[in-house]
């Protein structure tokens, strides 16, 4: 098998699909899971090729003394949903929050190794990049919703105002755009100019999905988007979830393996900072390969 | 694969959205533009320490080339425009002192016993109504105080005592005491309200009435909080300018009698400046010299107080 | 009933003591004690309200048209507060354009941007400092630095500048705990969209954190109202009977400047300078100032006030 390479990644024998029969290889076409596939007809080897957003290389993380993150490696699939899922203290959270350089908010983080984004092959958590212009390409979705206390169209259009752009047209597309895509825009259409406040929790969060997406980041990051609401909203989040990766890459942390299970393409279940396994979503809940896994799985700790 | 519905995105890569590099130039420099300014105002507040300090030790250096310090802190008289000056500046500290001292007799138990009624008695709702009243007081011009003291509270206490003179010490002492009083109730207040409850919650639970909790637990745990908020006043009396000008007198004596009249230190500074010696004069010096020596004063206390604020604020 | 000690086999016995009278003790002490304590509270608002009642009893009826309209002379019923008023209306702007912006930016730096060192922790310090030092070394301060080195003179300018620089701290610690009342999702979710620190601050925080900064503003110009000894020692003078060049002229280009390098005075000043004289008819003239600077006093803290009362409920 060919090494990774950018910006397409070969999945290796390691841990994905790798070497599979064609018969085999064509399914996970149709599953979706892959978005093109290259088959050698000597020896009837298929290699799926899968295009990486980004890349977690050898990342370990260090809140000043105390590390926790240690070694992680993992790949982001290009408009696929990738999924984090583990225990409480398991490092998912920090691992997102790595991708948009949030810890550089406060004294005393660091990071070893990398994460890369393609197509330009930056290491954006390198002391050589700007954090700020990282948050440019990359957005957050909060455990809590925290839309900001100005009206509802100001609210989507903050993201696109902090990159300069005032033009009324493309902010007015844009938002209309991003409230649509977050399931939001019938139900405020019509008042565009009130307080982000008088919405419910709901529509809070899906406001801030919209707010994420109007500046067309490449990966938008959620970290537990739908723990502080209701199963009513929730259930509506995770359907937007599905329908979002067809335009943006999606890493979303959730404490809820069911929710995984729904919408994600691939999972990774980490433990105490590491990373246990990668893999497509159905290989992990149906038949993972490491024993914590198999644990965490089955509720023998949470 | 192209995303025809995703307006003014281009897919994989490149964004008719993506930021331009000429936006990222110019907010990076309008980001280094503002640190640089904000960084400025910030370094304004070490900007006029450093003025103060300058002036008053290059005046009074200018003065102390002619007056020898040690004349200075031992003379018992302050006569800087007569023909043969002397220049105690004990004299003026002595004005400043008894007047301060009478403000905290007035000031510490009216004050702590108010500190402990807002802090442990009063309903919340009596709570937000003092506190503001306390604000309103402690916002009144010093100017109005000084009238005051002279116009109103003199008179009435001249019926009372009979040896009182026009000018005192005694009645802008209270007037200030009064004036403090606010500052010392808000400082202990903040300091008691540190105690944690379930300190007092053991205190009750012992069977303490209200007052022993006070008393016992809370003011203890409040020490050095309370402490701090006495010296506070203390220097804010110390450092206290119109009303002793108005209704302490100029006379500059040693002030045995807070019955009579007798000049502070900043009463001092205001009658010198409200007059017309030439400026490089020696007696103008003095009042610099002077300014100096209350300086140093205030700062003591301030430190003094601050230190203990952070002690107390460290045990919780 | 007595509060008879439990028996038991070992010999250790608490001592008869009688419940009830303890309990009675104690509660009539606590009762005195919030007597003392309400009396205490009334003290002092008597204090105050003795204040106002008779500064309005001496002074109130010789507030009029003329009053405000008529320079300082040496007859009492001839004098009034005009140059005074308007110079304190000059002074508190001056003391206003230069005391906010420069405070708030502090304030900013110091939240938002000043990292954990020796620097800052000595910005801080000089803040807290400045806080606790007397009025009259701002005079001195002025006097010695912008009226004799910088060569400024007597101004309205000098006499705001050193009011702004005697309520810096007050703004700058309003400012601070007003952004630090921003919540932190906020501030997360402002970075999360892409801003840099400028734009967190500017665009974001500032706005939360405006009516706490007002709050700041408004006591701190309280404050500089009511000032005398600063000024004083700046060497403005008592008895003007002239205005400051108005800032506003029929020509292009319409602004004047030159009032800001005026000779000037302030009520305080006028005030304290009324009662110092013997005769009956100035303390009426200072008890008049003094109702008209009390009443703009109390309504700037009652209006603070009023702020954050509405702040707090609002969260």
């Amino acid at each position: 098998m060919a090494a990774l390479q950018n910006p397409v990644a070969t999945l290796t024998a390691d841990g994905l699909i790798g070497s599979l029969p064609e018969s085999a290889a064509r399914a996970a076409l149709a599953d979706g899971a892959v978005s093109q596939l290259a088959i050698e007809t000597k020896d009837s080897v298929a290699e799926a090729e899968v295009k990486n957003r980004a890349e977690v290389r050898n990342l370990s993380f260090f809140y000043g003394e105390k590390q926790a993150l240690f070694n992680v490696s993992l790949p982001i699939v290009d408009r696929k949903v990738t999924a984090l899922i583990g225990p409480s203290g398991c490092g998912k959270s920090t691992l997102l929050r790595s991708f948009n350089r949030m810890h550089d908010l406060y004294p005393g983080n660091r990071y070893e190794g990398e994460i890369r984004l393609y197509p330009e092959n930056v290491n954006i958590v390198g002391p050589d990049v700007d954090p700020m212009l990282v948050r440019l390409r990359i957005g957050m979705v909060f455990q809590k919703p925290n839309p900001f206390p100005k009206s509802i169209y100001e609210n989507v259009a903050a993201g696109l105002r902090v990159r300069g752009i005032k033009a009324k047209s493309v902010l007015d597309e844009r938002v209309e755009w991003s409230l649509t895509r977050a399931a939001l825009w019938d139900e405020v259409k019509d008042r565009l100019q009130e307080s982000a406040y008088g919405l419910s929790g709901g529509q809070q969060q899906r406001l801030c999905i919209a707010r994420a997406l109007a500046p067309d980041p490449e990966i938008v990051l959620l970290d537990e988007p739908t723990s502080a609401l209701d199963p009513i909203a929730t259930s509506r989040i995770e359907e937007l979830v599905s329908n979002l990766s067809e335009v943006v890459t999606i890493v979303i942390v959730t404490h809820n393996m069911q929710q995984a299970a729904r919408v994600s393409d691939f999972t990774a279940f980490m433990h105490l900072g590491e990373l246990v396994e990668y893999d497509m979503t159905a290989r992990i809940f149906m038949s993972p390969r490491e024993t914590r896994t198999q644990d965490y799985i089955t509720g023998r700790f949470s | 694969m192209t995303f025809t519905d995703n307006p003014g995105s281009e897919g994989f890569g490149r964004s008719a959205l993506a930021v331009s590099p000429q936006f990222l130039r110019r907010r990076r420099l309008v980001g280094l533009l503002m640190r640089a300014v904000l960084f400025a105002m910030a370094l304004v507040s070490v900007l006029v320490t450093a003025g103060i300090v300058y002036v008053l030790i290059s005046e009074s250096a200018k003065f102390f080339a002619h007056v020898s310090i040690v004349d200075f802190l031992t003379d018992t008289e302050w006569t800087p425009v007569f023909e043969n000056p002397r220049f105690g500046i004990v004299t003026l500290v002595s004005g400043t002192f008894v007047s301060s001292l009478i403000a905290l007799l007035v000031a510490v138990p009216l004050g702590t016993i108010l500190a402990i009624y807002i802090s442990e008695f009063a309903q919340p709702r009596l709570r937000e109504i003092v506190k503001p009243c306390l604000e309103l007081l402690a916002g009144v011009p010093t100017v109005a105080f000084g009238y005051f003291a002279l116009l109103f509270l003199t008179p009435i206490f001249r019926q009372f005592i009979p040896g009182l003179s026009g000018f005192n010490l005694l009645v802008p002492g209270i007037v200030m005491g009064i004036m403090i009083l606010p500052y010392i109730v808000s400082v202990s207040e903040d300091a008691m309200s540190a105690v944690p409850a379930s300190l007092r919650e053991g205190a009750y639970a012992l069977g303490f009435t209200r007052l022993q909790t006070a008393v016992r637990v809370v003011i203890p745990g409040a020490f050095s909080g309370v402490t701090a908020a006495f010296i506070l006043g203390m220097s804010r009396a110390v450092g206290e300018t119109m009303v002793v000008a108005i209704a302490a007198g100029q006379q500059a004596k040693i002030a045995y009698n807070p019955l009579e009249g007798a000049a502070t230190i900043t009463a001092y500074i205001v009658q010198i400046s409200l007059g017309d010696l030439p400026h490089g004069s020696i007696a103008y010096l003095t009042i610099f010299a002077a300014g100096l020596t209350l300086f140093l004063m205030t700062l003591a206390f301030n430190v003094v107080a601050f230190w203990l604020r952070r002690r107390y604020r460290e045990v919780y | 009933m007595t509060g008879a000690a439990p028996q038991s086999a070992a010999a250790s016995r608490l001592p008869a003591i009688d419940e009830m009278k303890i309990v009675r003790r104690g509660r009539r002490l606590d009762v005195q004690f919030a007597v003392l304590g309400l009396f205490a509270l009334t003290l002092s608002m008597l204090v105050l309200l003795s204040l106002i009642l008779d500064m309005a009893a001496d002074g109130l009826a010789r507030i009029d048209l003329q009053f405000l309209t008529s320079f300082p002379s040496r007859r009492p019923e001839e004098a009034g507060i005009l140059s005074a008023w308007v110079g304190t209306t000059l002074v508190m702007i001056t003391t206003a354009v230069l005391a906010i912006p420069l405070g708030v930016g502090a304030g900013i730096y110091l939240e938002e941007y000043a990292p954990r060192n020796f620097l800052t922790s000595v910005i801080e310090i000089n803040v807290t400092n400045l806080a606790g030092v007397p009025s009259i070394i701002y005079g001195l301060l002025a006097l010695g630095l912008f009226v004799q080195v910088f060569a400024l003179g007597e101004t309205i300018f000098v006499a705001g500048l050193t009011l702004a620089l005697l309520i810096l701290p007050i703004v700058i610690v309003a400012t601070r705990e007003a952004i630090r009342s921003v919540p932190l999702e906020i501030r997360e979710a402002a970075f999360g969209v892409g801003a840099d620190r400028w734009q967190v601050a500017w665009n974001f925080i500032l706005p939360m954190a405006r009516p706490g900064i007002l709050t700041g503003a408004i006591v701190g110009m309280s404050r500089a109202i009511g000032e005398t000894a600063p000024v004083i020692t700046i060497g403005a003078l008592t008895f003007i009977a002239f205005l400051p060049p108005p800032p506003v002229q029929a020509e292009f280009p319409f602004v004047n400047f030159d009032w800001l390098n005026s000779p000037f005075t302030v009520m305080p000043i006028q005030m304290f300078n009324w009662v110092s004289r013997p005769q009956a008819g100035f303390h009426v003239n200072a008890a008049a100032t003094g109702l008209i600077l009390l009443v703009m006093t109390l309504l700037m803290n009652g209006v603070a006030i009023w702020l954050r009362y509405r702040i707090r409920s609002r969260r």
